[in-house]
């Protein structure tokens, strides 16, 4: 899928000035925001967990090859098959092929990020099959031909008002406003889709090595309809998936729910283990798991590989003070926020995504909350070295850096230069407390106000507080 | 398919790197883990006394709109359920797991309700099941799948009922599983653990219930014949 990252600057003015996306945004804050910091505060084993949680992520990462080799074993055991992807193509291939083969016109598919991430939607239309989401919200941006905005929400960057206008111009319906007519609307629809449906496309949130199991996270029920109708359930997933025991599966599990929405739990978690059993009265015959690579073994072994620790909560974004400004299609990828700032140049080449990495203020809030504690900024940083050492940065950067790094050697001209500006600055600005406007600033100050600096350097106020400098 | 899986394999072990030696005690890391990853991080939360646990599920399961009634012996269930239908003003009729265990209730003590046994379509309106176990920490219930079960009475229609023996509710999720581990030894097609009535927050994150599954979760709580339960437990 063709990233525009790179217009990351372009796509964020436009949000900025975008009133009905910065209503939606808001909405983060006061809802998924303030929910996990509840949420979190409920639980004492919390920060505990957390720990817990990188250390069975790290585990995992550490013995891959081995949980594979577990997980594909256990799977196949109890008649469900595995299938293997290098890249994209050969996942759209895989999953295009089990689509013919199950004679499939139509798929329903529940929300999974690593098929986005593969394209496997475009695909599928192109070759003929209909393809339905039935999460809500990504349903709602299949109807407008968008991308999702956010992990967890993918159409959080929409008001009520223009899911009314979308409802009515596509169901033909006469537009409602009542948000709960519109999710009846949306059963009513989709409720029919789920019956005609050959194929059932999910992901995971987690695949269980010792078992062979996997295990789907939804709050509307939609996964264990869209596995439980069709004859055949196709899970896409990615290898980084993978935990040894289902107990630790739990303990993700306890931490997912609480950073993404602060909820204690997700309506509805099931563990599935194989397909439809003899005696059974539902559930899919055929059971076939996709397990993408796709660039996920390069960051084995690398500064890389703590980011595969992410459980695709969100809790990352929905802190992010540059994400809730921009929204998620700034970034101009499937991932977003700080975690689609460190996966992006992964997927799709540093050269087109550079501006990423650089799209954060480093306020640190998303390594604070990330669950199993990625550092985020830190990874941020290493892609900017990546992007200066391979000639990306700008010239006017890479100027300044240099600039920069001329007076940095030096320290008396640095703090001579600094404490000049900075006295400048605060003369100006001192009455009004901010700045409006600033000369070689603008595309700084257009949406929002520097403020004025109290005249005098830090160091200079570190010094004549008298704490040693060392 | 099998070439993809070598490369792919061999992708993995070279990013990791490891010595032959390393290898070996790789192996041992692994079975070490599973041994000590055992029910080894539970919340405190759910260890509770059992009349505790029953307290603290009734509490968090009405925190996520589940309705709670509670019960003594089975033969107090249908009159419940027949209640529950015309306080929500729906049919006489449900769809039911043909669940032996379901059988201990007098049905025919409510000879309106009209009852089909088996799993769920899309006419249905009101489905009715059994839970493998309750749990405490966040007012959870599991339903493990089988023959006697089927998976999609708890998903498609808009009202579920599910029945729940209060001796079965466990401190855990761990636990639950445990439990019905110990009584089948085996692992079903599907735990459906569910946590409320479905829910969508996906239009401008106000939350509306019913976006999939039931609009409406109602549990019957049952106790064992004879133990009559605390007065502050009592439904609505
Ligand atoms: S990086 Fe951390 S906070 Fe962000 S989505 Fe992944 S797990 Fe959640």
């Amino acid at each position: 899928m063709h990233a525009t990252s790179l217009a990351f600057e372009a796509q964020s003015k436009v949000a900025l000035a975008n009133p009905a996306l910065q209503d939606a945004m808001g909405n983060i804050k006061t809802g998924w925001q303030a929910n996990r910091t509840r949420a979190a505060a409920a639980l004492p084993e919390f920060e505990a967990l957390r720990d817990r949680g990188r250390a069975i992520k790290n585990h995992t990462l550490q013995h891959l090859d081995l949980y594979l080799e577990m997980f594909e074993e256990k799977v196949t055991a109890q008649g469900g098959h595995v299938h293997y992807a290098r890249d994209a193509a050969e996942a759209r291939t895989i999953v295009l092929d089990l689509c013919r083969t199950a004679e499939a016109r139509a798929v329903t598919k529940s929300k999974s990020m690593v098929a986005e991430e593969i394209g496997i939607n475009e695909y599928l239309e192109a070759n003929g099959i209909e393809r339905i989401e039935t999460d809500l919200g990504e349903y709602i941006i299949q109807l407008r031909k968008e991308r999702p905005s956010h992990l967890v929400g993918p159409a959080a960057h929409l008001t009520k008002d223009q899911v009314s206008d979308t409802f009515h111009e596509h169901h033909h319906t006469p537009r409602i406003e009542d948000p709960a007519a519109l999710v009846a609307e949306a059963r009513r629809v989709l409720r029919q889709k789920y019956f005609e449906a050959d194929v059932g496309i999910t992901g995971a949130n987690f695949l269980v090595a010792e078992t062979g199991s996997f295990v789907t996270v939804t709050n509307e029920g939609n996964a264990e309809l869209t596995q439980g109708l069709p004859r055949t359930h196709v899970v896409i997933t990615s290898i980084e998936k993978l935990v040894p025991t289902m107990d630790d599966a739990f303990t993700l599990l306890r931490l997912l729910a609480r950073s993404a929405t602060g909820q204690e739990f997700s309506s509805y978690t099931t563990l599935m283990t194989g397909p439809r059993r003899e005696g059974d009265l539902d559930g899919p015959e055929n059971l076939h798991i996709v397990l993408v690579d796709n660039g996920r073994t390069k960051m084995l072994g690398t500064a890389f590989q703590e980011m595969l620790r992410c459980i695709r909560c969100g809790a990352c974004m929905n802190h992010c003070p540059v994400y809730l400004a921009a929204g998620g299609h700034a970034y101009g990828w499937v991932y977003v926020g700080p975690m689609g700032s460190v996966l992006t140049p992964q997927f799709a080449g540093i050269e087109n995504t550079y501006t990423l990495p650089n799209a954060s203020t480093f306020c640190g809030k998303c390594e604070e909350v990330c669950p199993v504690r990625i550092p985020l900024p830190k990874l941020m940083r290493h892609w900017r070295e990546v992007q200066f050492e391979r000639n990306l940065t700008p010239p006017t950067a890479r100027w300044g850096l240099k600039v920069w790094g001329f007076f940095a050697r030096r320290p008396a001209l640095y703090r001579l230069g600094t404490s000049f500006a900075m006295g400048m600055l605060g003369l100006f600005g001192r009455k009004a407390g901010r700045f409006k406007q600033l000369p070689l600033a603008g595309g700084w100050t257009v949406s929002r106000d520097l403020p004025a600096p109290a005249g005098t350097t830090f160091m200079a106020a570190y010094k004549k507080s008298g704490a040693r400098v060392r | 398919m099998s070439d993809s899986r070598t490369v792919l394999l061999d992708r993995v072990k070279r990013a990791l790197g490891r010595t032959p030696e390393e290898d070996a005690r790789a192996s041992e890391r692994v079975a070490t883990w599973a041994r000590e990853s055992r029910a080894a991080f539970v919340p405190a939360r759910g260890q509770l006394t059992p009349e505790d646990r029953i307290g603290l599920f009734i509490e968090y399961a009405r925190a996520v709109q589940t309705e709670v009634e509670r019960v003594s012996g089975p033969d107090a269930i249908p009159a419940v359920v027949s209640r529950y239908l015309r306080r929500q003003n729906l049919p006489q009729k449900l769809v039911m797991a043909p669940e032996p265990a379901l059988d201990e209730a007098d049905w025919s003590s409510q000879p309106l309700l009209r009852i089909t046994r088996g799993t769920a379509d899309d006419s249905d309106q009101t489905g009715l099941t059994l839970a493998t176990a309750g749990v405490a920490e966040t007012g959870t219930l599991l339903i493990a799948s089988g023959s006697e079960r089927p998976t999609l009475l708890a998903y498609l229609p808009e009202t579920c009922i599910v029945v729940l023996a209060t001796d079965r509710i466990v401190g855990s999720y761990e636990q639950a599983i445990q439990l019905h581990l110990d009584e089948t030894g085996d692992l079903p097609r599907s735990l459906n653990f569910i946590t409320g009535p479905s829910r969508t927050g996906d239009i401008a994150q106000k939350l509306e219930l019913g976006a999939h599954g039931p609009r409406r979760l109602f549990v019957v709580l049952v106790d064992p014949e004879g133990s009559a339960p605390g007065p502050a437990d009592r439904g609505p």
